[in-house]
């Protein structure tokens, strides 16, 4: 689940707003997005995808976590390289190799 | 104004209309501009997430030009389907799956190669595959209303589909009405808000907005597909358990039969007690090839501190419905027509009975046949709309389920909140004990009060502020109402469907069931 947006690293550019498939945001009065619907939030990583600064982080939990959770604490997030994780993986953003490139699994059986 | 008092911001007119924002929507878009209609696409999320593909990926039923090898994965995916496929639509799928498999390629996708210097292109990522197909959507032209879920169709007075109308879900009260020669409905299938990997906007609503015309569906009773994930998270990736032992909660093995009834076991396991999985038989080697394979399915993983491949980690079942299941909207012809004029289906909102049978489409079919139907309901809408199309004030919205009624009667003394009727519906559906382990008793159980659900609770939709729920409620209600009449008239197991109380397979039953209505829901075997 959703769980942070983190002020400094927002630069208001609404992407997130405009592709959350579950409509989870809204535009806040200053231009940072607010998480004002959590419960619709389906976890599927599609905004921290989108982000372009990284600056927004969903759980792995379905459950919503206490505030003094880890996946709250955006200084453990990006010393532990989880923020923007999903990005890098992707290979989205500038300067990166698209991880569709290096998408080979092993064979499995049908 | 509309009549149920909300502005109108997005008044148009368009050739085509599609509805919905995932692969097969989009190929289906593309393929309409290519034929030269005007297009516009409306999507209930954002065309590039929304859906089943975006959060997660494709494998495609991907096998060359070549008859022998065509002839050979069609007769063994027809024996796998329970013989309920076609052998006519299977070669076509076939056929479209590698032409926009090449489409793809020549427009950037950046399919991997492989040690050996092979380009490999039988897999899709979907965060890269769906931003790639919208860029081509909006290259070729169409019109995308992004946040725009549609409520009902629009008819003309012969009952053909002539547009839809929606709502803005970003602008408050705001609405939009497209006014089309041709509807391809590309809404998904329905998981019933279960929360499974990217699946929640997949309520079903183009099967009910179909239905409403008297659209058929097919293939319902193959509806109790579910997904294992982490018992923490929503990730239902399911290759990688190919990997995986399962464990009680003291580690002890569980005791498994070998082969495909396996899986079975685990899941019937979990009605008796936590179910822990590890990926045991992944050789070391292979490990950094199946993270670069699936990344989002370790991401959650990883960000929990679980090491897949060395701890023990619980799981559950998440049900994943018609998405990976095979039921939808029928088709009465090549094109991808419904029974209703005007009306064309693809994806997962139709059936998939045609390609895969009775199994889960999910393992590579249902991602082939997106691109195949997609493109032949593109392409056929695109001829059919080429008819002169009445003035929107010549139409009617056909609409009724959870909507308010047509001279704006008065809202209902004792409105029932759509999240009520989504609990009653989910507590039907959503437990494997019902829905995976099926039988008569229960089944009937299930209907008798889903039926209540729909007289008496579903006209009682309120408030009309949440015009959309409500519609996703109602959508879900005729849903489960037609899986599990589907499932009573089938007595005996076959594929995803399974009865404790009729275990084989009976031979005679080896033909497909067509289910519809509403107020009164029927089933028939299909003729022929």
């Amino acid at each position: 689940m959703i769980e942070v947006v983190e002020r400094s690293r927002c630069i208001s550019c609404d992407i997130c707003i405009q592709v959350c498939p579950t409509r989870v945001f809204d535009r806040g009065a200053d231009g940072i997005p607010v998480i004002a619907r959590p419960d619709s939030c389906q976890t599927c990583f599609q905004c921290e995808a989108y982000c372009p600064t990284d600056a927004l982080f969903v759980a792995p939990l379905v459950a919503a976590v206490p505030g003094d959770s880890r996946f709250r604490d955006i200084d453990e997030l990006t010393t532990t390289g989880l923020l923007g994780g999903y990005r890098r993986e992707l290979g989205w953003g500038h300067g990166r190799a698209l991880g569709a490139r290096t998408a080979i699994g092993p064979e499995f059986p049908d | 104004m509309r009549r149920d008092g909300t502005a109108l911001v997005a008044e148009g007119d368009a050739d085509v209309l599609v509805l919905g924002g995932g692969p097969a929507a989009t190929w289906a878009a593309i393929a309409a501009a290519r034929a030269g209609a005007q297009v516009t696409l409306a999507d209930k999320g954002y065309c590039g997430t929304s859906g089943a593909t975006a959060s997660g990926g494709n494998n495609l039923w991907y096998v060359p030009p070549d008859a022998a090898a065509r002839e050979e994965s069609i007769q063994r995916f027809e024996q796998a389907g329970g013989l309920l496929t076609d052998r006519a639509w299977m070669a076509r799928t076939l056929e479209l799956t590698w032409a926009q498999v090449a489409q793809l390629d020549h427009w950037g996708y950046p399919f991997p190669t492989d040690a050996d210097g092979c380009v490999r292109r039988s897999s899709l990522q979907g965060p890269e595959y769906m931003r790639l197909m919208r860029r081509q959507v909006r290259r070729a032209g169409v019109r995308i209303l992004d946040q725009s879920p549609a409520l009902e169709l629009l008819a003309d007075a012969d009952g053909v589909v002539s547009g839809a109308r929606g709502v803005h879900r970003q602008r408050t009260d705001a609405g939009w009405a497209v006014r089309a020669g041709a509807v391809v409905l590309a809404t998904g299938g329905c998981a019933f808000l279960s929360g499974a990997l990217g699946c929640n906007p997949n309520t079903g609503d183009g099967h009910l907005m179909a239905a409403e015309l008297g659209a058929e569906m097919s293939g319902m009773e193959f509806s109790a597909a579910y997904g294992i994930a982490p018992a923490f998270g929503a990730q239902t990736k399911g290759r990688m358990y190919q990997f995986a032992r399962y464990y009680h909660a003291d580690g002890t093995l569980l005791d498994l039969p070998a082969g495909l009834s396996a899986r079975l076991e685990v899941c019937r396991a979990t009605l008796h007690g936590p179910v822990y999985a590890r990926l045991d038989l992944a050789p070391p080697q292979i490990r950094e090839a199946m993270r670069w394979a699936q990344p989002n399915f370790f991401l959650p993983l990883d960000k929990a501190g679980v090491d897949p491949f060395t701890d023990l980690f619980e799981i559950r079942l998440v049900l994943e419905g018609t998405v990976r299941g095979t039921g939808g909207i029928a088709l009465a012809g090549d094109g991808c027509e419904t029974t209703v004029p005007g009306l064309y289906a693809a994806g997962d909102a139709a059936t998939r009975e045609l390609v895969t049978g009775s199994r889960s489409g999910g393992g590579s079919h249902n991602g082939a046949w997106a691109m195949s139907s997609g493109t032949l309901a593109g392409r056929s809408a695109a001829l059919f709309a080429r008819r002169p199309v009445p003035g929107h004030g010549q139409l009617r919205a056909v609409g009724r389920a959870g909507l308010p009624g047509p001279d704006a009667e008065p809202a209902p003394a004792d409105p029932v909140p759509p999240d009520e009727v989504i609990r009653n519906v989910q507590a039907e559906v959503l437990p494997p004990a019902r829905n995976m382990f099926r039988t008569a008793a229960g089944l009937r159980d299930s209907v008798r009060r889903l039926d209540q659900v729909w007289t008496d609770q579903v006209p009682r939709l309120g408030p009309r502020s949440g015009r959309q729920r409500a519609r996703e409620a109602a959508a879900m209600t005729a849903h489960a109402r037609w899986m599990y009449a589907a499932a009573l008239d089938r007595q005996e197991s076959r594929g995803l469907h399974r009865r404790d109380d009729c275990p084989g397979t009976d031979p005679a039953l080896a033909r497909r069931l067509r289910v519809g209505g509403l107020d009164d829901v029927w089933v028939a075997a299909e003729a022929g």
